[in-house]
Order: structure tokens, then C-alpha cells, then sequence
């Protein structure tokens, strides 16, 4: 049997070639080619650093290795099971689901530290501390991002003197953190702990239920970093160096993520999280004139069908209705036409970026027919038909022409400029965020009411009638 | 074992790894990589095992237990997550339109 220092020393080792294999791993899912096999090197990583440290346990108590062992089985059984089942669209809310466990986590261990009052170095007990505050937040926050995705809170409450309320919080679970961190070496803290955890749970969740469903993709990205730093911080408690580099280079890496993102939308973060944007419904945007012009699928396949040129904008609306395969289906059987398609993605499309390119992928739409914003926006007026799928804000032309609309100044993707425009959507009103769309008036734009799957369904046999 | 200014060394070069590597990230990748990130701040996993490891108390106990279920929960779900969808990409960069 080795003795205890060197165990000490080869599973400090090991911490230090799991957190390679982390940033080697991130590196590697940097390309689409190596990217699968990146997530296999940082897996590989987490299960030496798991195995390490389970030999590290063992010297523990019976009950308590029991315990974890236990633990384990619990959280990875359920995780598995869920992670293998949830459908591609729903992804969004499983990792805010995901990440949300890793905050709790660090806002456990952050309390083992605390209650436990083995503790005394105040540095050490300060980081627990903010690391415990982070966590908490993000682990709150991201069960509500969770619920408003899953559509298990449907509502956003907001009411006078909310960011008020909110700063109250905020000021409130910092003094708490304050006396926490100062009397807990006196062993009398514990109803003040308490107290500190519930305020910073209850400060996430006020954070969180304002927030519109449009702007959830920076809130998941933004939880996904302060979850990397309670880690972090928490690693600094441990003396855990794996965890130490892997908190804080996911920490720098979110943050960056979380700034691309707002900046897509041409908006700062702290717009984001403070302005109740997402679903206000008093800024219609200095008012859309005109109506909304109904067309038949018959007569939209047709025009479709003896196009030369179409692009496809899909959005959010896509995604719930699960349309990505037969969005596929109608775009080959217009290539059989010999009608050129592509693929336009918004950045902040979906409620994830990158969401439409993981469902369009999981359909098995080829890359070279996918553009971004920058590539596609000059080919707009060369597209005989736009045919917009349940997207919204990030074609309204009043993002760049009406100032007065809360979008202005967001980039956007310039369908107004295609010959035609054919728009599915569920019904009349506004979308997502409230606001109404010039788009969807003017004199070029065709309104194809319904459900994405079964207007597509319905082009498809169109296509096929005109055929 | 890790000192104060040693731990700020280590932080620091750590947020630059990190600005490093996602800096040249294309978008369509976006979402798979911060689930792949979620995935490894799983690693807060090894901290509560030891966290519940020295667990002398049933609070504490019970604190731990449920935040080694919860690491454990966000490793392997970040893991099976971010496999699948890496996967789509695979398979969808194989297959060729027509």
C-alpha cells in the first residue's frame, strides 16, 4: 500500500492531467471534426479525476463512502436516463437543467464548509462564501430558465419596484454573507447561514422571472459562467487545482460566449438582464401599419416549386414544432426542382446559439447549404422566395429603420429584400418578444397560418402536386 | 498546499486559456461547446465526494449527499448531452445533399 504522501502527490498528478485533458478537450470541440472526440478526452479527464478521488474517499467513514457512492449512483442514474431521452429540441433547457446542478453543488460544498465550522482561515471562508453566493444564484436561476423553457412557467411576473426589490435582495444576502463569513469561526452562525443561502436562492429566482423567453440563450450562457466561477472558487477552498482551472477556464470562456451573444442581439448584458426587454408588450415600436395577407400552401408550393432561388430563415417556432426533418424533405425536393436553397441563421436564433445549427444537423442538412448573417444577407435580393419558419424578431426590418422599436440597432437578416416572402407562423400575434413585425405587412409578404411541421407538410405535397 | 498569489497565477493563466480557446470557435458550434463547458464544471463533482467524505454531522451529511447527486447529475448529464449533439454534426457532415 502507498503510503500518504505520495497517494497525495499522485492524485494531485492526475487532477493536473484531468484539467489538460479538459482544455485540450474544449480545443478539440472547436471543429466540427475533432469535436466529438474532444468531448471524449475531457470524459476521460472527469472519470480519472473521479476515480482518483473516490480512492481518497475510501479512507473515509463506512457511512460516509457508502453515502457518496450512493450519491453518485442517484445523480448519474437520473441523468443518464433524462440526457438520453430529451428530445434535440429541448436541449436548451436540459443544459440550463445541467448546469443549474453543477451551481447547487458548489453551493453544498460552499455550505458543508460553512456549517460545518471546520473552517477558520478567513480568506478560505471568504471564497466559500462567494462561491456558495454564485452557485446558489445560478443553481435558482437556472431551474427557473429551466421551468420558462420547459413552458412550466408560461408568465413573467413583473411589477413596480422589482429591480428595487432586487437590489434589497442583492444587499441583503451580501451583509448575510458578511456575518456568515466573520461569525462562522465563532461556531453560532448557523441560523445566519441559513438565512444567507435562502436570500441568494430567492435573489436568482427574482432575477430570472423577469427575463422574456427571447433573451434566454444569454441568461443560460451567463448561468453557465457563474457556475464555472463558484467552482472555481470552491476549488480554491478544496485546495483542488483541477477544479480551480476547469471553474475558471469555463468561467472566462462563458463570460466571452455570454458577451458574443448579447452582442448579436446589439444589446449589453446588463441591458439584458435589467430592461424586462424579452416580453414587454407596451414598446410596439411606433406602430406596424397594414395587414397581414393570408396565402393557401397550394399556392405557396406552386410559387416555391418555379422558384430559381430560395433561403429559408428558421427560428424558435421551428424548434417546437419539431419541423427540422420535414423542413429537409421540402428543401431536397426543391433541389430535385433544380431551385437553389440555403439555410440563413441568425446568431440569437432559437433560444440557444447555434440552436438551428444543431437541429438542421440532427435533420442532416449538409453544411455548405447553411450560412450565417454576414455570408447571406447581400443574397436576399437575388431570392426569388424568403420562407421564414417560425422566426420573427431577427427578420423585422424596424430593428434597422425604426427607432423608436425596442429591436433597433439589432443586426438582423434582411428578408425583406427577397421578391417574396412567405412567413408560417402559429397565428396573428406577436411573437416571442411582443413586438409587432413590419415584415410581415408589407406588400411582398404572404402569411402561411399554422403549425411548422404541418404547413411544411402541406408545401411539401404542394411542391409535389406542381411537380 | 496552494498558496494566495500561486492561486492567482494559476486564475489568471486559466481565464486566458479560456478567452483562448473559445476565441476562435465558429457559431454553429456555440451551443454544443457551452454544453461542453457545462460539462466540465461536472468537475465541482470531485470536490463534493470530498466535501461528504469528511462530513461529521447529519446537516452536513445531508448537504453533501444532495450536492454530490447534483455534481454527479451535471457531469454525466453534461456528458451525454454534449456527445449526442456532437454526434448530429458528425453524421450530418458525412451525408452529402444531393
Amino acid at each position: 500500500m502507498l503510503d500518504a504522501s505520495t497517494l497525495q502527490t499522485l492524485t494531485q498528478l492526475s487532477y493536473l492531467v484531468a484539467a489538460a485533458l479538459f482544455i485540450l478537450g474544449l480545443k478539440r470541440m472547436s471543429s466540427p471534426v475533432t469535436a466529438v472526440s474532444g468531448v471524449r478526452w475531457a470524459g476521460v479527464g472527469m472519470l480519472l479525476a473521479t476515480a482518483v478521488t473516490l480512492t481518497f474517499v475510501a479512507g473515509a467513514s463506512v457511512l460516509n463512502l457508502g453515502l457518496v457512492l450512493l450519491a453518485i449512483a442517484i445523480g448519474s442514474v437520473i441523468a443518464w436516463v433524462s440526457g438520453k431521452r430529451v428530445a434535440m429540441t429541448d436541449m436548451p433547457q436540459m443544459i440550463a437543467l445541467y448546469n443549474g446542478m453543477g451551481g447547487g453543488a458548489a453551493a453544498a460544498i460552499a455550505a458543508v464548509e460553512l456549517y460545518s465550522g471546520n473552517e477558520q482561515n478567513l480568506v478560505r471562508l471568504t471564497m466559500a462564501t462567494v462561491g456558495g453566493f454564485v452557485g446558489a444564484v445560478s443553481f435558482s436561476g437556472s431551474l427557473v430558465a429551466f421551468a420558462k423553457l420547459q413552458g412550466l412557467i408560461t408568465r413573467s411576473a413583473r411589477f413596480a419596484g422589482q429591480k428595487a426589490l432586487n437590489s434589497l435582495l442583492l444587499l441583503l444576502t451580501l451583509a448575510l454573507g458578511f456575518m456568515a463569513v466573520t461569525g462562522a469561526g465563532l461556531g453560532s452562525g448557523e441560523l445566519v447561514i441559513s438565512l444567507f443561502f435562502g436570500f441568494a436562492l430567492l435573489l436568482g429566482v427574482a432575477m430570472t422571472l423577469p427575463i422574456g423567453g427571447a433573451d434566454m440563450p444569454v441568461v443560460i450562457s451567463l448561468y453557465n459562467a457563474l457556475t464555472g466561477l463558484a467552482v472555481a472558487f470552491e476549488g480554491f477552498v478544496l485546495d483542488n487545482a483541477a477544479m480551480i482551472v476547469a471553474g475558471t477556464v469555463v468561467g472566462a470562456a462563458g463570460t466571452l460566449l455570454t458577451q458574443l451573444m448579447a452582442k448579436a442581439m446589439n444589446r449589453s448584458l446588463g441591458n439584458v438582464l435589467f430592461s424586462n426587454f424579452g416580453e414587454t408588450n407596451i414598446a410596439s415600436g411606433g406602430g406596424v401599419t397594414g395587414s397581414q395577407k393570408a396565402i393557401e400552401a397550394s399556392d405557396a408550393g406552386v410559387m416555391m416549386a418555379y422558384s430559381q432561388k430560395i433561403i429559408i430563415v428558421p427560428g424558435y417556432g421551428l424548434a417546437v414544432a419539431q419541423a427540422q426533418h420535414k423542413v429537409w424533405e421540402l428543401s431536397q425536393l426543391l433541389i430535385e426542382h433544380g431551385v437553389k436553397v440555403r439555410f440563413a441563421i441568425h446568431p440569437v436564433a432559437g433560444r440557444m446559439p447555434g440552436h438551428m445549427n444543431v437541429l438542421l444537423a440532427e435533420a442532416g442538412v449538409p453544411y455548405e447549404l447553411i450560412a450565417d448573417l454576414d455570408e447571406i444577407n447581400a443574397e436576399f435580393e437575388t431570392a426569388d422566395v424568403a420562407l421564414i419558419i417560425g422566426a420573427n424578431d431577427v427578420v423585422n426590418p424596424d430593428a434597422r429603420s425604426n427607432k423608436s422599436s425596442p429591436i433597433y440597432g439589432m443586426p438582423i437578416l434582411n428578408a425583406d429584400k427577397a421578391k417574396n416572402v412567405i412567413v408560417i407562423k402559429r397565428g396573428q400575434g406577436q411573437g416571442f418578444s411582443g413586438i409587432d413585425n413590419a415584415l410581415f405587412v408589407l406588400d411582398q409578404t404572404r402569411m402561411l397560418y399554422g403549425d411548422a411541421q404541418a404547413a411544411v407538410s402541406q408545401l411539401i405535397q404542394a411542391v409535389k402536386a406542381a411537380g | 498546499m496552494i498558496d494566495g498569489v500561486i492561486a492567482l497565477y494559476i486564475f489568471m493563466l486559466a481565464v486566458f486559456t479560456g478567452y483562448e480557446v473559445i476565441s476562435r470557435v465558429p457559431v454553429i458550434l456555440h451551443t454544443p461547446l457551452m454544453s461542453g463547458s457545462n460539462f466540465i464544471h461536472g468537475i465541482v463533482l470531485v470536490g463534493a465526494m470530498v466535501a461528504l467524505a469528511t462530513a461529521d454531522s447529519t446537516l452536513v451529511r445531508v448537504i453533501g449527499f444532495i450536492g454530490v447527486v447534483l455534481a454527479a447529475g451535471n457531469a454525466v448529464g453534461g456528458y451525454v448531452v454534449t456527445e449526442r449533439m456532437l454526434k448530429m454534426f458528425i453524421s450530418a457532415g458525412k451525408k452529402k445533399g444531393p
